[in-house]
C-alpha cells in the first residue's frame, strides 16, 4: 500500500501552506481525487489519521472529493462510456482521459491567531 | 481575548488549492529525465506482477540484443537477486531494495543512478517491485512504461488493473511456451481486456524461453530510441 507515502506528501503541502500563513492548526484538507489516480479513498483516509498526529493537522479533517473517470475522443472530443473499449464509436480515434487521474491538494482551511 | 473588538480571537482562513500531491516525485523525475536526455539513454520503467517475467525478459533481451548496451535498476523488497542475475549475463545492474515499500519512486531511482558505471549505454531498464497496483503512480523519468503480463495472471488483469494498464505504454505478454498448456487462455480475450482499459492498446507476445517475439520487442525498443530526442551535436 502506498497511501502512506501519498499522506505524508500531502501533509508536506498542507504543513507548507500552514507555515505560509503562520496558522496555528489546520482544521480541514480537502483532496481531489480521481478514480484512477490509484489511490484508494478509504486507505487514505487511514493512512492521513496515522500521519497527521504530532504535525500542525492533528485533528484536521479531511474531505476526499471523488472524481470519476471521464473519457472523451481525442480527436472530435465526444464523450465515451466507461467499461467498453476506449474507441470513439463516431470517428474511431482513440480515447483521452480528461478526468479521472487528479491527485490534487484543493483546499486547506486553517486557525491563523 | 479581548471581548470588545475579538482581537487575539483566531480567525478561520480557507486557501483554495490546485497543488498536485506528487509534485516532489515529479520533479525528481523531471530531473531523471533531463540527465537521461544528456546521456542519450532510453528508460524504460519496468512493471508487473511479482513473477510475471520481468528478469527474464531482460535475460532474453541480453541474448537477443548483444550488442544493445544495456543497463538495468532492479528494485525489491528484500533482496539483490534480480541486480545479481542480471549482472551473470553481462548487464550492469544495481539493485535497490526499498525495504517495505511497494514501488520505486523517482528519488530512488536517482540516487541509484550514481551508482552506474558511467559507460556509454543504449537502453536503461529500470525493473520496478513486482506489483500491479502502486508503482503505476510514481514517475521516475522514463520514456516509455512497459508492462509484463505472464500468460498464467488470467485474461482478466488489465480490467482489474485499470491504473495499471491505463500507463503502459506496451503489455508483453510473457511466458507464451506455455499457452500450448493453457486452453482457457486466448490472446484475443487478453487484447479486448486492453481495449477497454488502454486507450491506444499494444501487445506483443513473447517467451524469454523460446525467443518468440523477441525481434519485435527489439523493433519496438528501436522505435523508441528514434524517436528520443536527438542530442545536440558535441562541443
Amino acid at each position: 500500500m502506498h497511501e502512506y507515502s501519498i499522506a505524508s506528501a500531502l501533509l508536506d503541502l498542507v504543513e507548507e501552506q500552514a507555515r505560509h500563513h503562520a496558522a496555528a492548526r489546520v482544521l480541514a484538507v480537502r483532496v481531489g481525487l480521481g478514480e484512477l489516480a490509484g489511490v484508494e479513498p478509504d486507505l487514505l483516509r487511514q493512512a492521513f489519521e496515522l500521519a497527521r498526529e504530532r504535525t500542525v493537522c492533528a485533528g484536521a479533517s479531511l474531505e476526499i472529493r471523488q472524481v470519476p473517470a471521464r473519457w472523451v475522443c481525442r480527436d472530435c472530443t465526444a464523450a465515451l462510456p466507461a467499461g467498453l473499449v476506449l474507441r470513439c464509436a463516431a470517428c474511431a480515434g482513440p480515447a483521452r482521459l480528461a478526468e479521472g487521474a487528479e491527485l490534487l491538494l484543493e483546499r486547506v482551511e486553517m486557525e491563523v491567531v | 481575548m479581548c471581548e470588545v473588538c475579538g482581537c487575539g480571537d483566531p480567525e478561520r482562513v480557507s486557501v483554495e488549492l490546485h497543488e498536485r500531491i506528487l509534485a516532489g516525485n515529479e520533479r525528481s523525475a523531471a530531473h531523471n529525465r533531463e540527465h537521461f536526455r544528456r546521456r542519450g539513454l532510453l528508460a524504460l520503467n519496468l512493471m508487473g506482477s511479482p513473477g510475471s517475467g520481468k528478469t527474464a525478459l531482460l535475460e532474453a533481451t541480453r541474448r537477443a540484443a548483444p550488442t544493445l548496451r544495456l543497463a538495468a535498476l532492479s528494485g525489491d523488497l528484500a533482496t539483490e537477486r534480480d541486480a545479481e542475475r542480471l549482472r551473470a549475463v553481462g548487464i550492469p545492474a544495481h539493485a535497490i531494495t526499498t525495504g517495505s515499500a511497494c514501488h520505486l519512486d523517482a528519488q530512488m531511482v536517482h540516487h541509484a543512478l550514481h551508482r552506474l558505471p558511467a559507460i556509454p549505454l543504449d537502453v536503461l531498464f529500470v525493473e520496478n517491485v513486482g506489483n500491479l497496483v502502486c508503482p503505476a503512480i510514481y514517475d521516475l523519468g522514463q520514456a516509455a512504461n512497459v508492462v509484463a503480463l505472464s500468460v498464467t495472471e488470467g485474461e482478466d488483469k488489465p480490467l482489474k488493473y485499470p491504473v495499471m494498464f491505463r500507463v503502459a505504454d506496451l503489455v508483453l505478454l510473457t511466458k507464451a511456451d506455455l499457452l500450448p498448456h493453457l486452453p482457457e487462455i486466448s490472446v484475443e480475450r487478453v487484447r479486448e481486456a486492453l481495449a477497454r482499459v488502454m486507450p491506444e492498446p499494444r501487445l506483443l507476445v513473447v517467451s524469454a524461453r523460446t525467443g518468440e517475439g523477441l525481434a519485435r520487442w527489439l523493433d519496438w525498443i528501436g522505435a523508441q530510441r528514434q524517436a528520443l530526442e536527438p542530442l545536440a551535436v558535441a562541443r
